[in-house]
């Protein structure tokens, strides 16, 4: 079936809550509204009010009482409105959700899965354009995951349901109903921790996740008609980071852009740019690059467009490279 | 004493004849006797914190009353989320001395709760348990269990975040929940005036929708009884209640504190003539339930499981390092093993 990715996630919810009866759901508004962006639509209706929960409008709160559910043996699934409004539950997910296995000794974990629509390029208010997937990839105990397609995020929330530790999902708004990809009735899982060379090439690798890829990919296409054939990898999974992928094809390539929307400095690509370099120093054949958001905060919407990495910007790193 | 603060047995040791719950003699020597060993367990932790062979933690001197009142009421179906003042709860419920005193040496095992008590772990960011004690009752409720969630914790949580989003959540979902909050009347140095304008812990439950009580919280009967009644509530589907324990900290805030510089020293003496445990005590005698022997009893037997539990303790090996490693993620990530690997190296070249 031909689905977007808010239609692919919105499967994914359907048939997981279908399979497993602890598999619940509570956020604001994701009951009787379907979500803001319809992401749980229809849940309410197959589901009841006792699965699918509209919480009282308390972001700390969403978390912390998932962690009692998970701890109590259910699986629920966390909305947030939005990544901005994440920061309220920073202390539920860093000083508990992470922790909580090791903290017992393994007698209890949280399965849980905190799902949440990031990113800029969409013009949107203050607050609803943040990328700071590398503020949960620092956390031992997390998971993240960011897809970037309609099929891996069916997959990838699956998986992600089903593991038992705490997983961030970031799902990239801009994408959100981007465009439609043949995506299998029958659930199936994506594994978390292995990144897909999603296009392959020769001469430089390029890695991003997310709303990235599209843009990337517009990239590889404009420099294909220079000779240039960037191999293109999705991390898809941001922790635990499959840096196996990344060295082997640096390794074979020689060269590497990275490129990612949220700021620079102790972005993702910061690390990803040192394990690199640890690692795989001697089959560089020029310094890494590059292409991301600038250390400021995000600019609402009539500056966004210098903001946000552009195709533009992504053939200017390789180039800048491979020069 | 305020009027409009529930109590069973007042100053004195005399009991409100009407309010008296249904306890036999053996609960009511049970009772005692844990509060005994708790403070016994208690004042040795600090014997051991004074000599070097205990970390930091927080002494619950004072609170046996409020503690092991309520923790008494509790059922094995039950769950409980406890803060980081609570070794009356602890030795109530059966929870290994010996993992209480391995948590505060500074050993992550002893916070590995055995199987079977459903007891949650520490949470040391002030009031960050109240909302998994929440989730926990939705989970009871969605499954239709028989059982409640009890939180415990301090009059500075109230003023958390956490606090107010748990209780509002309890309150919209009507959680089999019980809330007890053990107002010792200080936050580290905060006084309760300077923590919240409202003239009550137990009148904040208004604003969320359900009942607040207030208890004196050095009447083990009192605090015993209103747990009884908020889990039965809990339990048969109305909803939480709110429990303010009216106590005092006799002791610093933790071994690290120092309570001489923020709080005056006749209050401290004022408060020391409304031991909780004296005035079981005098309830017991009066009663025919206590006597010298019963004392030298109990303590004795207090006395070896403490003994017991601090060998047992002192002689636990350290956690190894990867320990932490195995327990990060369900399964150690390539990354986790590689840090590992070069770790075990290192120690192997230079150990220490």
């Amino acid at each position: 079936m031909m689905l977007n990715m808010v239609q692919s996630l919105n499967q994914a919810m359907h048939q997981e809550m279908e399979r497993d009866p602890r598999v619940l759901i509570l956020g604001e508004d994701i009951g009787v509204d379907g979500g803001v962006f319809r992401l749980t639509e229809g849940l309410l209706e197959k589901f009841g009010r006792e699965r699918v929960i509209d919480t009282p409008l308390a972001e700390s709160a969403i978390v912390g009482t998932s962690i009692g559910l998970a701890v109590a043996g259910l699986r629920p699934i966390a909305e947030i409105q939005f990544m901005g409004f994440i920061y309220l539950a920073m202390n539920q997910i860093i000083a508990h959700a992470a922790r909580l296995r090791n903290r017992s000794r393994g007698r209890f974990s949280v399965p849980i899965v905190i799902r949440t629509p990031y990113g800029a390029g969409v013009k949107a208010l203050e607050h609803h354009s943040e990328s700071t997937e590398a503020l949960f990839c620092q956390i031992p105990g997390l998971k993240v995951v960011a897809p970037s397609t309609p099929y891996d995020a069916k997959g990838l929330l699956i998986a992600a349901i089903r593991d038992d530790d705490p997983v961030i999902f970031l799902e990239p708004t801009k994408i959100y109903r981007a465009g439609r990809q043949e995506v299998p009735e029958d659930p199936y899982e994506v594994p978390l921790g292995k990144a897909k060379i999603v296009r392959e090439g020769e001469g430089i690798s390029v890695v991003a996740w997310g709303a990235m890829i599209p843009v990337v990919e517009q990239a590889a296409e404009t420099v294909a008609k220079d000779g240039i054939f960037p191999e293109v990898i999705d991390l898809r999974t941001l922790s635990p980071l499959d840096r196996d992928t990344v060295l082997e094809s640096v390794k074979r390539n020689g060269r590497l852009l990275i490129v990612h929307e949220a700021p620079q400095t102790c972005g993702l690509g910061a690390e990803i740019a040192a394990f690199v370099a640890e690692r795989a120093m001697f089959q560089l054949e020029a310094p890494i690059g590059r292409v991301t958001g600038q250390d400021i905060t995000i600019p609402l919407a009539k500056g966004e467009d210098t903001y946000y990495p552009s195709p533009e910007r992504v053939v200017r790193g390789i180039k800048t490279i491979l020069e | 004493m305020t009027e409009d603060m529930f109590q069973i047995l007042a100053e004195d040791g005399r009991a409100a004849p009407d309010r008296e719950p249904k306890l036999s003699a053996s609960d009511l020597q049970k009772l005692y006797a844990l509060m005994a060993t708790t403070r016994a367990a208690d004042l040795k932790a600090l014997k051991l914190q004074r000599q070097g062979r205990m970390g930091t933690f927080a002494p619950s001197l004072g609170h046996e009353a409020c503690q092991v009142g309520s923790a008494f009421a509790l059922r094995p179906q039950d769950w409980v989320f406890p803060y980081f003042r609570d070794l009356g709860t602890y030795i109530t419920l059966g929870f290994p001395l010996k993992n209480y005193y391995l948590y505060w040496m500074g050993n992550e095992e002893g916070m590995h709760i055995p199987a079977g008590l459903n007891i949650f772990t520490i949470s040391v960011p002030v009031g960050s348990q109240l909302p998994h004690a929440v989730g926990c009752a939705m989970a009871m409720k969605y499954r239709k269990e028989q059982a409640a969630a009890i939180a415990y914790f301090g009059e500075g949580a109230t003023s958390e975040g956490d606090f107010n989003e748990a209780l509002n959540f309890a309150g919209v979902f009507k959680t089999p929940n019980v809330f007890v909050c053990f107002n010792n009347q200080y936050a580290i140095s905060t006084p309760v005036r300077q923590q919240t304008a409202a003239k009550t812990i137990a009148e904040k439950a208004a604003a969320f929708g359900f009942t607040g009580i207030r208890a004196d919280g050095n009447d083990v009967l009192a605090m015993y009884a209103l747990t009884l009644e908020a889990l039965e509530k809990a339990r048969s589907g109305g909803g939480p209640t709110l429990i303010e324990a009216f106590t005092y900290r006799m002791g610093d805030h933790t071994t690290s504190d120092d309570a001489s510089r923020y709080r005056a020293e006749q209050e401290v003496k004022d408060w020391s003539q409304r031991d909780p445990i004296e005035r079981f005590r005098v309830y017991l005698r009066e009663k025919g339930l206590w006597d010298e022997a019963f004392e030298a009893k109990i303590q004795k037997e207090a006395e070896d499981l403490i003994n017991r539990a601090v060998a047992e303790a002192e002689n636990t090996p350290p956690p190894r390092p990867e320990d932490v490693f195995i327990h990060t993620y369900k399964e150690m990530t390539p990354e986790l093993n590689r840090q590992l690997t070069e770790l075990g190296d290192f120690l192997k070249r230079e150990p220490r």
